[in-house]
């Protein structure tokens, strides 16, 4: 394989906002690359997502710093808010829901990012207010 | 070096004359600081504004200084509510007090117990700037070395002690000799796949002084003949990534790289940036090169070491960002000047990054030596509230804890291993009595389980087997008798698993266990949970100040709550499914969790 499947990936992902099986498979044909592999490459890497994202990205931080002042508790509360769970879409594909593992504003913990903006210095009622904002 | 000569003096001018800057790196963005310098870029003002990169002091970004008629000022929490004001004092050519932090970072105790030979230019220099970065003494490093013989700079790397600084603090001369002497093709490799949630060090240097991990980089490859180098970055870094690429481009078209660096015949060095796609184990140097090859991350077998077999089946030596730094630093200042800093076995400086319940967050650099009683007090601060701090996470999924009554322990490999507990890659998350010890080790074993590559049973099987064990100790489930049970599986994967991930996922465990073991029998015995945090434990009750109004019980969603209008209401534990919305519409703060 001489082709950097994690880099062909990646630069598919960039394009599309995704990777659609459909995608997938055509990349494999170019390329030559079986599918096994190029699924098994894809589904070890947790950047890679398969359905898309919705127009508003809300990406959850469970690092430490955020995990220590209850980041859980305020993912739980979106869950709540939004009718659905990480990694899902609101039924009309508005939002969708992540968690990430460290965003960097761990002085602002417990911080959330929606389209690469951070919130931080959350507590239930800002977190309301926000996903309220979104609807 | 006369070709670079133009832009030093330039950059001299620039560093020296009066100029305002606003930190804007990834912390300084998300605390707003983007507004901040448009509106001083706009405001009119006779000072030139510039951006610059992270100073560490997290706790109150942004951070503007203003350096006028001389005199500088360092403002913090800077937004774009109450920037006018301080555009209107820089008019008035007065200090803004309120804003004002201090006039020097030395006044500041964040500062006092610092030393930074690695974080020198974080928050002083645009990182983009050719031309600051060498007026601050970049490049004296490359410099000095290609004035010596390759094995020659190995020795300085010797005489100054340096051990890596990714966690496992091998000593970085010998990983270089290694290779040094091979024929062929080799590869240098830098790590900055930094995946320990809540670290961010390689980050502030990636964004905030990249060239000075080229410089390292650069020295590098003279000493082991390499020309060849990946720097390969986690995705979700996409400042970082930006940043490198840029200063890469500047220092190609400044013959810093490329072919015949520095204008020496046959000296050429490539760099090239591949990113990281969202695996903690690719942080693990096989792993790593496995993933840069485009392959899934697994985990190789070692013996061969990378050194005799690496990418593409070459020679390669692997550094962390910090290490390729320090490599920098000590070729610039000298092995011996380095060498005075530190402990005997180790030597030098590590960066930390201070976070959790603690009043001063942000990233720092110290003296290996320090002690921990003298980072969290002394430049953290302490807990925010009057809570007192009851032990610090050391070394993210793969440390240990550190309880309050070690806290004079000095900072440095030896030490923090004795305890149990690893320095790591410098991740230091303080924590006061709201932390569960025990939530705290199921919060990493569920980090690395669902991390975990599958490759091998003890770490695919174990810990996964480990998270549901501490799980069930969170809800109270099961008796005394599982602690024994917990501990022999977490030392059975710690000694069988392949690679590092498994042999370090059970070391916040067994670290929790030694110290904290009386919290684990109060989950198991009294099933409580002492630092109220385990939400199955959670006890709500509501205490005298309440003045009946009602408003938790509308909230409540199964009716656990009842009581008559203006007397006290009561709380039904056995109904009650610890939602908490009772405690967030309580006015009065009647409402009490433990």
């Amino acid at each position: 394989m001489d082709e950097n499947t994690v880099n062909l990936l990646l630069d598919l992902q960039d394009k599309l906002g995704f990777l659609p099986k459909e995608d997938m498979i055509k990349l494999c044909r170019e390329k030559k690359i079986p599918g096994v592999y190029v699924s098994g490459v894809a589904t070890f890497y947790s950047q890679f997502k398969f359905s898309p994202p919705g127009k508003y990205k809300i990406s959850v931080c469970r690092g430490t710093a955020c995990h220590v002042k209850n980041s859980a508790g305020i993912l739980q509360l979106i869950e709540e808010e939004l009718g659905i769970k990480a990694s899902g879409i609101t039924k009309d594909s508005n939002i969708s829901l992540d968690c990430v593992n460290c965003i960097g504003a761990c002085a602002k913990a417990p911080a959330i990012m929606i389209n690469g903006t951070v919130y931080g210095n959350l507590d239930n009622n800002k977190v309301k207010k926000i996903i309220k904002s979104l609807k | 070096m006369p070709s670079l000569q133009k832009l030093i003096d330039s950059g001299k001018k620039e560093l020296i004359e009066d100029r305002i800057t606003v930190g804007l790196a990834t912390c300084g963005i998300s605390a707003g600081g983007l507004p901040v310098i448009e509106a001083l870029a706009k405001a009119g003002l006779e000072i030139p504004v510039d951006k610059v990169g992270c100073i560490g002091m997290c706790y109150n970004e942004p951070v503007v200084t203003v350096i006028q008629n001389q005199k500088k000022s360092i403002y913090s929490n800077v937004t774009k509510e109450n920037v006018s004001e301080l555009i209107e004092s820089i008019k008035n050519k007065k200090q803004h007090n309120k804003l004002l932090a201090a006039n020097d970072i030395n006044e500041l105790d964040f500062f006092k117990k610092q030393k930074r030979i690695i974080m020198d230019n974080c928050g002083i220099i645009n990182p983009l700037k050719l031309e600051h970065y060498l007026a601050q003494g970049g490049y004296t490093g490359l410099h000095n070395a290609i004035k010596i013989k390759p094995l020659e700079v190995i020795e300085v790397l010797k005489k100054s002690g340096l051990r890596g600084r990714g966690g496992a603090g091998f000593p970085t001369w010998m990983k270089w000799s290694f290779i040094a002497g091979k024929p062929g093709k080799k590869y240098l490799i830098c790590n900055g796949d930094e995946g320990d949630p809540g670290a961010f060090m390689n980050r502030t240097i990636m964004e905030s002084d990249p060239f000075k991990l080229l410089e390292g980089m650069a020295i590098g490859a003279y000493a082991m003949g390499c020309d060849e180098g990946i720097i390969y970055t986690r995705a979700e870094y996409p400042l970082a990534i930006e940043t490198l690429e840029k200063a890469i481009d500047i220092a190609n078209n400044n013959n810093l790289l490329g072919k015949n660096i520095l204008g020496i015949k046959g000296f050429n060095f490539n760099i090239r940036i591949q990113k990281g796609a969202g695996a903690f184990v690719c942080g693990e140097e096989t792993a790593l090169i496995c993933s840069v090859e485009g392959k899934r991350g697994n985990p190789m077998p070692r013996p061969p070491f990378p050194t005799d077999h690496g990418l593409y089946g070459k020679p390669t030596v692997i550094n962390n960002v910090g290490t390729w730094s320090h490599v920098c630093a000590i070729l610039r200042i000298g092995s011996e000047e380095y060498a005075k800093i530190g402990s005997e076995k180790t030597k030098g400086t590590q960066m930390i990054c201070l976070t959790g319940r603690i009043q001063r967050t942000g990233v720092i650099e110290v003296p290996i030596g320090i002690t921990i009683r003298e980072m969290i007090y002394d430049i953290g601060g302490g807990s925010p509230d009057n809570t007192d701090v009851k032990a610090v996470l050391s070394g993210g999924p793969a440390g240990g804890c550190v309880p309050k009554e070690k806290f004079d322990t000095p900072l440095d490999y030896e030490s923090l291993q004795g305890l149990g507990a690893i320095m790591g890659s410098g991740g230091f998350v303080v924590l006061n009595n709201e932390s569960c010890m025990v939530n705290v080790a199921r919060y990493f074993m569920n980090f690395t389980q669902e991390e975990s590559c599958g490759k091998c049973t003890p770490c695919r099987e174990g810990t996964k087997r480990l998270l549901e064990m501490l799980t069930n100790v969170t809800r109270g489930v099961g008796g005394e008798s599982e602690i024994e049970k917990i501990r022999l599986l977490a030392e059975f994967i710690r000694d069988t698993s392949l690679c590092g991930l498994g042999q370090n996922a059970p070391n916040p465990v067994l670290s929790t266990l030694k110290y904290f073991k009386e919290e684990y029998l109060d989950h198991l015995n009294k099933k409580k949970c002492p630092a109220g945090a385990c939400h199955n434990l959670i006890v709500y009750s509501i205490i005298d100040k309440c003045t009946g109004c009602g408003n938790c019980a509308r909230n409540c969603p199964v009716n656990a709550i009842s009581g008559q209008l203006k007397e006290k209401f009561v709380i039904d534990n056995k109904s009650c499914i610890r939602c908490g919305k009772c405690y967030d519409a309580c006015a009065f703060k009647a409402i009490i969790k433990k």
